[in-house]
């Protein structure tokens, strides 16, 4: 069966390293936060100024002046710390964040994303997507494997404006794991109960299947 | 050097039709709210506005926008905002977006007297169009200008009469780096203390890029996304 939101933030957080600083998008990606496995230590950036971000507020504590980079109210952990905008990006471009995970409305086989502007229609901005897809040295992309109207996400080539080049390295969707290698996406994990066949014929781009695709495991 | 003004009214003086203004804030977090409302009721027409973001409808430089004030928008995210997006895409109002490190250090190397710099923010984008590429340790970077204003509004926690600045959690963002880049700095402090009080030690924007400070007379201080957790 497909994942749900939870499920694929479930899948990468799997992909979480002890140490890491990391920068969580908007929308599923920010649910990887509840996913972190046991034994992992890592620390949450908000590209509006926090280090060591904590969950939601509970009600009642909560502070105008204390926002994600969603402008969700939240908290902050024992350690925390806050610093301008010039910083925050110095931290990510300066590749201190060991991982970014975003959203996407595209990404094409040779690691290119766009997720910020659809012409004509949606112009609400890059925000922060550009300087972290431009510097990050790990990028996971979270996102369905299909747009509303059912059209493939997974590309040869992307169609609406660019986020940035060549920067994605891997995507996780409701069905599949992808590692973007040599201009082609590669299946890593399936979803549990999806079939192979169902992944190819939702992926426009090219795909390399292995003999043996694993399906993913949660604990 | 005492740098304390008497009001809003005062701190904003000299603002005039046509001049370009940066007003700290992200979201509606840390901005100017008090000097954005003695700009409305002024009604100084074509500015240009660099800003993260717009507002909403009904708040902050949205207010700005219902008033036709605002020629100009240079941010990095302007959603939450249908009169923004019903005049951009009728034309009325220019919009120029920029990745959001680009633009905090754009207004960083106004301030520092850098007139430009390469990021690789935005290359192989249309952010990228009509810009130089220079490749460096084998990666392209785009030459990004610097951002300064004539008048550049920030918003603090506290100040005191040297124009020392300290700003609380995620209020900071954008108003050290716009408190540097102003020609004239404006800042509105929810609490404005005799020099002497404050730690130099917890300074965040030093006096010498401030020249005028006042106390806000009322913060609303209103919040875009109020996200919680059941109490256990």
């Amino acid at each position: 069966m497909a994942l749900d939101k939870n499920g694929i933030a479930q899948r990468i957080a799997q992909e979480l390293k002890n140490g890491w600083y990391v920068n969580l998008g908007i929308g599923i990606p920010t649910l990887v936060a509840n996913y972190i496995p046991k034994g992992i230590e890592v620390e949450f950036q908000s590209e509006n100024g926090i280090l060591g971000m904590g969950p939601f507020p509970f009600e009642g504590e909560e502070d105008a002046d204390l926002i994600n980079a969603g402008k969700q109210t939240i908290t902050v952990l024992d350690g925390a710390s806050f610093f301008d905008s010039a910083t925050s990006f110095a931290m990510i471009r300066g590749q201190h964040v060991q991982l970014t995970v975003l959203g996407a409305m595209e990404v094409s086989q040779n690691g290119d994303i766009a997720n910020w502007k659809i012409p004509g229609k949606m112009v609400k901005g890059m925000g922060g997507a550009m300087d972290l897809v431009a510097s990050a040295e790990n990028i996971i992309v979270a996102m369905m494997h299909s747009n509303k109207a059912g059209e493939s996400k997974i590309l040869k080539e992307c169609t609406l404006p660019l986020t940035g080049v060549g920067c994605v390295k891997k995507v996780v969707t409701e069905l599949a794991v992808l590692e973007i290698k040599d201009g082609k996406f590669h299946l890593i994990e399936r979803a549990p109960g999806v079939s192979v066949e169902e992944i190819i014929s939702k992926t426009e781009g090219d795909l390399v299947v292995p003999d043996i695709v694993p399906e993913m495991h949660f604990d | 050097m005492n740098k304390v003004v008497k009001n809003v009214e005062e701190a904003l003086v000299g603002i005039e039709d046509g001049m370009t203004l940066m007003l700290g804030g992200f979201g509606l977090c840390g901005i100017p709210e008090n000097s954005i409302g003695q700009l409305v009721k002024l009604g100084t027409k074509n500015l240009t506005c660099i800003s993260n973001n717009a507002g909403v409808d009904d708040y902050g430089i949205g207010l700005m926008l219902q008033a036709k004030q605002v020629k100009k928008m240079i941010s990095s995210y302007v959603g939450e905002n249908d009169e923004f997006e019903r005049q951009m895409l009728s034309g009325e109002l220019e919009v120029d977006l920029i990745p959001q490190g680009s633009l905090a250090e754009r207004c960083r190397a106004g301030g520092a007297g850098i007139p430009a710099f390469f990021t690789p923010a935005g290359y192989g984008t249309e952010v990228a169009e009509g810009k130089e590429v220079r490749v460096f340790n084998g990666k392209p970077h785009i030459l990004e200008s610097a951002l300064t204003a004539d008048f550049a509004i920030v918003k603090a926690w506290k100040g005191d009469t040297e124009g020392n600045l300290i700003y609380k959690a995620a209020a900071r963002n954008f108003n050290p780096m716009m408190a540097m880049a102003g020609k004239i700095t404006v800042a509105e402090v929810e609490e404005l203390v005799p020099a002497g009080t404050l730690d130099p030690n917890q300074i965040h924007t030093p006096g010498i890029f401030v020249q005028r400070i006042f106390q806000g007379e009322k913060f609303e201080k209103r919040i875009e996304q109020r996200t919680v957790r059941k109490n256990a």
